[in-house]
């Protein structure tokens, strides 16, 4: 694999661990809510104008780079057995039923009958079995791949009838039917040829004309203008039906224009340009919120979501690296202690007044607030304390000039970089924050602002960097989800990435209790098994928690069934039920 | 009229340039001093007459408090803080050589006295515009200056002796206007290590700059200086047996001064124009230094146009009044060092 194509999917491990979708549900203590056949009827007709971060690359749902590519496969795919991102649970999807074996390893679906592509060729048994082989094959790279590993071996996939396939796994899998969810069915009639040819990565580009690609979600690509804007069109024959048995999506168009910035998104959505957001950020939020009860849109602040933001020191081990500098500087970042010092500097409770207006949790692990039943709550919050981490440092052998700077044993100052991506205005100001909280225990910290795949290639291929404030999460609850971040070998392990073998103890002991939880079918265990790794990392601290900010999202005033959600796509997970009240509307 | 006019924008520039010089002195904070209860503050109201009806003859501010829905500030009106001139305040060290804690103005701890309120993280505004416009102010000068004597000096060596030399260097010229420049700075800061200080950083993009901004003076001055040579007491001169050194020095430079000095003052503003455009694009000067042109950055977000916008105007201001000082020198200088009768 040459560099150029190893960045996206080095792109993709980092900001989409929320592909990684597989777990229990969380218990968020919301009352239960109706599944999504119980939503209130809508009226059909109408389109809806949505706002996109970045172009997308491809209308393949089996390459999934980035959010966008993420946002899009939800709405053109179908799944088999899905993840509500509502109520987090499972729901049935194109499988109507399905059983596991006693042992946990061999799990019968049943798949619906009836159904058709939008393209109108009927679906059925070969088309998954389909879907799978080319999901696993090394060779085609699909993003999923990784995720139907189970105890290093595929999913092994036989069609007993047109509508009931089996799914062998190696070993018992803690997450279940979770498995399943993400993973995109496509039509064996249309990609059949490229993947025999061998071309199935060029397969369904943005050049691709619309009547060559069908799906089974809820609405299909018709037109693509670079820069400008992707149009959605309704799947006539899509399989979901309301609760008076009317066909869904009720929406005709789903029009996503790129919008760079949050910023800019914001300015749209205020204009009315934009119908429906989500992802703003509190300042905008606030902004948006000073309109008053006049304004055409509703805002909804769900709560902590999954995401947290995080410092880290480069603790990779770069014994064959030529960076002197950088090596030298580790000396001070592995000692726990300060990491501590550091951790009890930062004024977090500013950082959530100051850059959140207050709409945001401080964390002191990675299971944030939103997620109720993986949260260990016996780890102790830290709070702020100068002269605590001043004299953690003193007692690691650190100690101040007359200049009043941080000097190490060997009289070094210490005086380190953090970098962020520079497109982050959050990220930015955490680490203006950062830097002055640090600047009073005599640290000399610069910050450096880069773009966000410079900074990418030095965190995962370069490693020349000393310390970064990153987010990760938003995807499941469930703690498979993270596996890449805390498994030493893993290729999200930020801190110090696809070890050989743990560097430390405690990476060695998060390895086994990770991998323990795995194979675990003892929900009891398993929290226990994850506990111990919150423990272990709150302790540990290779990363330094900051905070978790809250889902901001709005709509306008008059579309229906507007749900965010705490899982992406927050606000377009149910798309299919999203509809105009006001018939003026629809008329756009 | 029009001398006065320029002698006044004159004065304008000096002063502006002295405030730059003497930034710790004028502003009464430190530029990235944050006061994280005091984010986006309004501009502190200085008041005159009390709450009693009783007027102070030295103007006074009340100390800050968030409201009760937490959004906004009041004046916590139990205590006032008179400002005081030569206020002590934190220490600094005068043209970077002399230790001094003595601030043009200011108000007694607890008590704060933002003149044009604050940023989200608290940092005063006025300071940080006074200490922005050092950044801003230096790197016009400084790049205006590279350029200039690039361009004097190409243009002049290429006006004076013609020929293949004088092809040569305008090709050379033309080599130049055509790079783009934009990119190579970009990639000056790629290559440039991390734990590059902001300060160092500046002086590269600004290096930079200079060294990309001679071309349209060395052109300028090249029609000047070859137009001086064939004057008839520059002939005689050479009649006479004088060198080119002494051709140059005597009658070619002194000829092209005006030109040089009009396109001084015109290059300044757009070098400062330069940086605030490389800052609003985040390729310029690193936070927590400020500059005029990474403040303007901050209007790119939408909160802060929306909500506090007139109190980010403020390097906008500065920077227009900067600019149309620099162009009415630029004019001013114009009208005398043409006129013949001055020449003799």
């Amino acid at each position: 694999m040459n560099r150029s194509d190893r960045i996206p999917r080095l792109l993709a491990a980092l900001s989409l661990l929320s592909m990684l979708a597989c777990g229990r549900s969380a218990d968020d203590g919301r009352t239960p809510e109706p599944a999504a056949a119980e939503a209130p009827a809508g009226r059909p007709g109408g389109r809806l104008v949505a706002a996109l971060r970045a172009e997308p690359d491809t209308l393949n749902p089996l390459f999934v780079a980035n959010r966008t590519a993420q946002t899009l496969r939800y709405l053109t795919s179908a799944d088999l057995i899905h993840i509500n991102r509502y109520t987090q649970e499972v729901e049935p999807a194109l499988a109507e039923s399905w059983s596991v074996s006693d042992d946990g390893t061999l799990y019968t679906l049943n798949l619906r009958r009836g159904i058709r592509f939008s393209d109108g060729e009927p679906f059925d048994a070969d088309d998954v079995v389909f879907s799978f082989a080319v999901h696993l094959d090394p060779e085609v790279g699909s993003s999923n791949r990784q995720l139907l590993m189970v105890a290093g071996e595929p999913i092994r996939v036989e069609k007993i009838d047109s509508h009931t396939v089996t799914f062998e796994l190696a070993a018992p899998y803690a997450v279940g039917e979770r498995i399943f969810d993400s993973v995109a069915i496509v039509p064996q009639h249309l990609l059949a040829e490229s993947y025999a040819s061998g071309t199935l990565g060029t397969a369904w580009g943005l050049g691709t004309p619309p009547e060559q690609i069908a799906g089974l979600g809820p609405f299909q690509p018709t037109s693509y203008r670079p820069g400008e804007r992707l149009t959605l069109a309704r799947n006539p024959h899509y399989w979901r039906r309301d609760q008076a048995g009317n066909p869904l999506p009720y929406l005709d168009e789903l029009v996503f224009l790129v919008v760079a910035s949050e910023d800019a998104q914001a300015i749209r959505f205020q204009n009315g340009e934009v119908d429906i957001v989500s992802g703003l950020s509190a300042e905008n939020f606030a902004a948006l919120e000073a309109r008053g009860p006049d304004a055409s849109y509703v805002l909804t602040d769900l709560g902590a979501g999954l995401a947290y933001n995080f410092l880290f020191f480069n603790l990779n081990d770069l014994a064959d690296a030529d960076l002197p500098e950088v090596a030298a500087r580790q000396k001070w970042f592995r000692q726990r202690d300060f990491r501590r010092a550091v951790h009890q500097a930062i004024d977090r409770q500013g950082i959530r007044r100051l850059v959140y207006s207050d709409r945001a949790t401080v964390i002191d692990s990675p299971v944030t607030s939103g997620n109720r039943l993986w949260r260990n709550e016996r780890i102790a919050p830290v709070s702020r304390s100068i002269d605590g981490a001043r004299r953690l440092l003193a007692e690691a052998g650190f100690s101040w000039n007359e200049d009043e700077q941080l000097v190490d044993a060997a009289g070094t100052p210490v005086e380190f970089t953090i970098i962020t991506n520079s497109s982050n205005t959050q990220r930015l100001e955490i680490a203006a924050i950062v830097q002055e909280d640090l600047r009073q225990l005599g640290m000399s910290v610069q910050v450096v602002p880069l773009e966000f795949r410079t900074m990418v290639d030095r965190l995962l291929n370069s490693c020349d960097y000393d310390a970064c404030v990153l987010g990760l999460g938003g995807g499941d609850v469930d703690p498979n989800s993270s596996m890449a971040v805390w498994l030493s070998s893993g290729a999200s392990h930020l801190w110090a990435l696809r070890q050989e073998t743990p560097a430390t103890p405690w990476e060695a002991e998060i390895d086994s209790l990770m991998n323990r939880q795995l194979a675990e079918m003892d929900p009891v265990e398993r929290k226990r098994l994850f506990d111990r790794v919150q423990e272990i990392l709150a302790e540990e601290l290779p990363f330094i928690w900051i905070v978790s900010p809250n889902v901001l999202a709005g709509a306008h005033r008059d579309l229906g069934n507007f749900r965010p959600a705490v899982l992406e796509p927050s606000a377009l997970w149910n798309a299919y039920e999203l509809f105009w009240k006001n018939s003026n509307k629809n008329l756009d | 009229m029009k001398g006065s006019l320029s002698r006044l924008a004159g004065l304008v520039l000096l002063a502006l340039h002295l405030g730059a010089l003497f930034a710790e002195f004028i502003a009464p904070y430190g530029y990235a001093d944050q006061n994280r209860d005091f984010a986006y503050a309004p501009p502190t109201r200085p008041h005159l007459i009390d709450d009693e009806g009783r007027f102070h003859l030295v103007p006074f501010v009340y100390a800050l408090e968030p409201d009760a829905d937490g959004r906004g500030y009041v004046e916590r009106r139990s205590e006032r803080f008179p400002i005081r001139l030569f206020a002590r305040g934190d220490s600094y060290r005068l043209l970077g050589v002399f230790p001094a804690s003595r601030h043009l103005f200011g108000v007694d701890q607890p008590g704060r006295f933002f003149l044009l309120g604050t940023d989200g993280l608290g940092r005063d505004l006025f300071s940080r515009l006074v200490h922005g416009g050092r950044v801003s102010l230096f790197a016009g000068i400084l790049g205006a200056g590279i350029a200039l004597l690039l361009g004097t000096l190409v243009g002049g060596l290429s006006g004076f002796y013609g020929g293949g030399l004088d092809r040569l260097l305008m090709r050379v010229t033309e080599v130049f206007m055509a790079l783009p420049w934009l990119y190579l700075l970009i990639a000056a800061r790629a290559v440039q290590p991390l734990d590059t200080p902001p300060a160092r950083a500046l002086l590269t993009v600004v290096l930079i700059l200079g060294c990309f901004g001679w071309p349209r003076s060395a052109r300028l001055v090249r029609g000047v200086a070859l137009s001086a040579r064939e004057r008839e007491y520059v002939r005689a001169a050479r009649g006479f047996g004088a060198s080119n050194l002494y051709l140059l020095r005597r009658h070619i430079l002194p000829r092209t001064a005006a030109v040089a000095w009009t396109q001084g003052a015109l290059l300044v503003p757009q070098f400062i124009l330069a940086e605030v455009g490389l800052s609003f694009l985040g390729i310029g000067v690193n936070q927590p230094l400020p500059s005029w042109g990474n403040m303007l950055g901050e209007l790119q977000h939408f909160h802060v146009l929306a909500s506090g916008w007139w109190w980010m105007v403020a390097p906008g201001v500065a920077l227009i009044a900067v600019i149309l000082a620099y162009d009415l020198v630029a004019r001013g200088a114009t009208v005398p060092a043409y006129d013949p009768a001055t020449r003799s």
